[in-house]
């Protein structure tokens, strides 16, 4: 009689162990997704190498994206004619989903280069896919926004432009 | 130990026995099939097939588009039937396509593929394919598997011989079945004799902007003209077209153009036809016509009503054409890779002759000709064939050639593939098909430089090779290996609508010149949206326009109210993606006509109507995202003598 009550206490014991680290993996996983509510916390979380570095990239693609931008792009005085062509791209393949001023089916965009440098700017525009896949940061927001960026296929020149436009109206 | 031993012989003798006679099992099998039929037709998940298959739908009207070796269909090219699933035919943008002089045709009969060519191979930018009830031509453009143009053949009762090419696509030649009066006319059916003529037709091709052009037409004696092909090499110049009923018989044709012994080949010199017009020698004929195509960066099909044509007569113009006297009602004329053969086959006959070009333009020298019809010289049979091939089954129809020096003919009656050595003219090989094969396709094989590797069998009957489906079974194509000395059965696959000939090409060549999206900045069409700000409701009168953009997952404007019933409602939707393989679909509750499907950056419009008092869905019905379910709106109906204003938006 004794025998198949302890093996009994066994089974109850792993199932126990089982659940109690569901209830862990969930909780953890609750506690993940409250971490990166706001989007406002991004640049400190890219901060954090040791955790993304788990990603497997390097320091430069943490800070600026994964993507054809690989060095750091020198920026001098806004142009003018940049920023206007820069307007009417976004304007026609970005603002269906994105407003300056206001959470849409994307974030708001007026306030971005406060939050991202702008190489990553450049590389989420170039890659979306890549990077809602392999970047944390890009991760985060695909769990807070559920709906992946389309990969518009802008051109690099294209992509610079929006950047022009995104400067000037974060000025 | 000797029992032991016993037992293991025996043993092992059962097991071999077994073995055996499952192997000896198997080689039965697989001798209906050959060999390891299933590896060779397998395609790996993920993988291309290795070539494509374009097969005319028959009287579906349309053409599919089906992988070898693997049989898998994988497109419906719509052509000329209107096409709910894409909208074709039914969106403002496509229904001008279908335009001809008898008003909108939205359906066809589809027969005949060919691939453009340069140099006598396909080049893998054009396929064309005719219609044979409404006479007409249909250009696809590989670029986007898409219909841009379509011409109507004017003073055509059917337009059964074509679309064949010339060398470098110079012209696609066009030959009516039915002849009639030209121009038409109320006459008595029995003066036939008297009053009916055919015509055979050259449409240009643009070499710069790849538009179609009826360049002329050849006033040819009222028989039945049934195929044709162009020359190529040595008879680049030239092109060759069968025709039945030398009778010239109006009634009970299956008895009455099956009298005579040998009915003809056209041969038509069609770089004399462009000397005789270019000095002036032809006759402008008033003929009503069509020709529309898409255009490109407007992305708009219109309509061009043409009003006459360039007619030669060659009881006039002596060299324009010459008969070559073939058995036997001929069907198919096929031209071997080195331009030398002319391969016809009859038929109702027993044999199946094979003329020689150079022969033929010796005889024409020598003026070898016996009689003529109309001043069109009648060439001796004798002083044009190369050789006859004897026994090439029962009724052969159409021939191609594996580049090999065989040549690979149909035969309808006797439902078998012959395969024959062009020089000896003996046949090596033939294989049965299930049933009755018209057509027969090998990849390049009407070109100078076959591809081979297979043919492909298109039957007329399944009978017994598929599920039942009550009176209709399926039509269907058989995948044969030609790769060795005897040829094998490889595959049996079902089709959409009757596969009635067929042209294949290497993926690659397809592949090259695929295009992924249109670029929203070279959309120049009249009603685009290029920026979801530009959305708008317009009224003007009973007509309202409402330019809408879609992209993942919403529709700008979703909410629309100011409609009233008796409403012409223009839905002008612009698909605002960049993207690969996204197009969105667009549809509306109780629309009379279909759904929308728009290609990334192109713009595509749906008319509806108004009826009804009450709120209209509208949805997104290409699964485009996770969000696919909420890619929709609203329009509210008010009464024809409402108040409501016209307001409209997205997210607000």
């Amino acid at each position: 009689m004794e025998k198949p009550v302890f093996r009994f206490k066994v089974l109850q014991i792993i199932t126990l162990f089982i659940f109690i680290s569901s209830i862990l993996f969930i909780v953890g996983c609750g506690e993940d997704k409250n971490q990166y509510d706001s989007e406002g916390n991004s640049n400190q979380n890219a901060g954090k190498s040791t955790e993304a570095n788990e990603s497997g990239l390097t320091d430069f693609e943490l800070k600026n994206g994964i993507g054809p931008i690989k060095e750091i792009i020198e920026l001098s005085a806004i142009d003018a004619a940049l920023v206007k062509k820069g307007e009417e791209i976004f304007n026609s393949k970005c603002a269906a989903c994105h407003k300056l001023d206001e959470r849409y089916v994307g974030p708001a965009q007026g306030d971005l280069l406060q939050r991202r440098s702008p190489e990553y700017i450049m590389n989420m525009m170039l890659n979306p896919e890549e990077m809602y896949k392999n970047h944390p940061e890009a991760k985060k927001l695909f769990t807070e926004y559920l709906t992946p960026m389309p990969n518009q296929n802008l051109s690099v020149e294209d992509a610079r432009a929006v950047l022009e436009y995104f400067r000037d109206v974060n000025k | 130990m000797k029992n032991l031993l016993k037992n293991k012989f025996v043993i092992s003798a059962a097991i071999l026995i077994v073995a055996g006679m499952i192997y000896t099992g198997c080689e039965n099998v697989k001798e209906s099939v050959s060999g390891d039929a299933s590896s060779h037709v397998y395609v790996a998940p993920g993988s291309y097939d290795e070539f494509y298959a374009f097969m005319s739908g028959g009287f579906s009207g349309q053409l599919a588009v089906y992988g070898l070796p693997s049989g898998r269909l994988f497109r419906t090219i719509s052509v000329f039937s209107q096409n709910p699933e894409k909208g074709y035919g039914y969106s403002e943008e496509t229904k001008p396509m279908l335009m001809t002089s008898y008003g909108f045709v939205p359906w066809d009969d589809a027969h005949h593929p060919e691939l453009s060519m340069t140099d006598g191979v396909p080049d893998g930018r054009y396929i064309f394919i005719n219609g044979n009830n409404t006479p007409r031509i249909a250009k696809i453009d590989l670029k986007e598997f898409e219909t841009t143009e379509i011409i109507e053949i004017p003073n055509s009762a059917g337009n059964h011989g074509s679309p064949f090419v010339t060398e470098n696509t110079e012209y696609i030649v066009a030959a009516t079945r039915f002849s009639i009066p030209i121009p038409n006319k109320d006459v008595a059916i029995s003066s036939y004799k008297e009053n009916f003529k055919g015509t055979i037709s050259f449409i240009k091709l643009d070499k710069e902007s790849g538009k179609m052009s009826l360049a002329f037409q050849i006033l040819v004696p009222g028989f039945n003209y049934d195929l044709a092909h162009a020359g190529k090499g040595p008879s680049h110049g030239w092109a060759f077209f069968t025709c039945y009923n030398s009778e010239q018989a109006n009634t009970l044709l299956e008895i009455n153009a099956s009298k005579n012994d040998k009915d003809f080949v056209a041969a038509v010199n069609w770089q004399l036809a462009e000397k005789f017009i270019a000095e002036g020698k032809y006759t402008t004929m008033k003929s009503r016509y069509f020709h529309n195509y898409m255009d490109e960066s407007e992305q708009t099909a219109k309509s061009e009503e043409m009003t006459e044509v360039k007619v030669l007569n060659p009881e006039n113009l002596p060299g324009l054409i010459y008969y070559l006297p073939t058995p036997k009602s001929p069907h198919g004329v096929d031209v071997d890779p080195s331009g030398e053969y002319i391969v016809a086959g009859g038929k109702l006959a027993s044999l199946l002759p094979v003329h020689s070009f150079s022969r033929f333009l010796k005889a024409v020298e020598e003026k070898k000709f016996d009689g003529a019809i109309n001043n069109i010289p009648i060439l001796q049979y004798d002083a044009v064939i190369a050789g006859e091939v004897k026994n090439p089954g029962l009724g052969p129809l159409h021939t191609e050639f594996d580049g090999q020096g065989y040549a690979y003919t149909s035969a309808f009656i006797s439902s078998e593939i012959v395969k024959w050595k062009i020089g000896t003219w003996e046949v090596v090989d033939r294989i049965p098909t299930y049933y009755s094969i018209g057509h027969l396709s090998i990849p390049g094989g009407d070109s100078k430089k076959p591809f081979g590797k297979y043919v492909i069998a298109l039957n007329k009957i399944t009978k017994d090779r598929y599920l039942p489906t009550g009176p209709e079974l399926t039509q269907s194509a058989q995948l044969i290996d030609i790769s060795g000395e005897k040829m094998k059965l490889l595959l049996d696959f079902p089709t959409v609508g009757e596969p009635h000939y067929a042209q294949a090409l290497p993926a690659d060549m397809l592949v090259k010149n695929s295009k992924k999206f249109y670029k929203i900045e070279d959309n120049k069409n009249r009603y685009v949206t290029k920026s979801e700000k530009d959305a708008r409701v317009e009224r003007s009168g009973n007509v309202v326009h409402v330019y809408l953009t879609a992209i993942r997952s919403h529709f700008a404007p979703d909410n629309i109210e100011g409609i009233r019933t008796g409403d012409d409602v223009y839905f002008h939707v612009t698909n605002l993606e960049q993207d690969w393989d996204i197009p969105h679909g667009f549809a509306v509750k109780g629309a009379n006509n279909s759904e929308l499907l728009v290609m990334p950056g192109e713009t595509r419009t749906l008319h509806w109507k108004a009826k009804d008092e009450g709120i209209v869905p509208f949805y997104c019905t290409d699964f485009c995202s996770a969000l696919h379910q909420e890619m929709s709106g609203y329009i509210r109906v008010s009464s024809a003598n409402s108040n409501v204003p016209v307001t409209f938006g997205t997210g607000n």
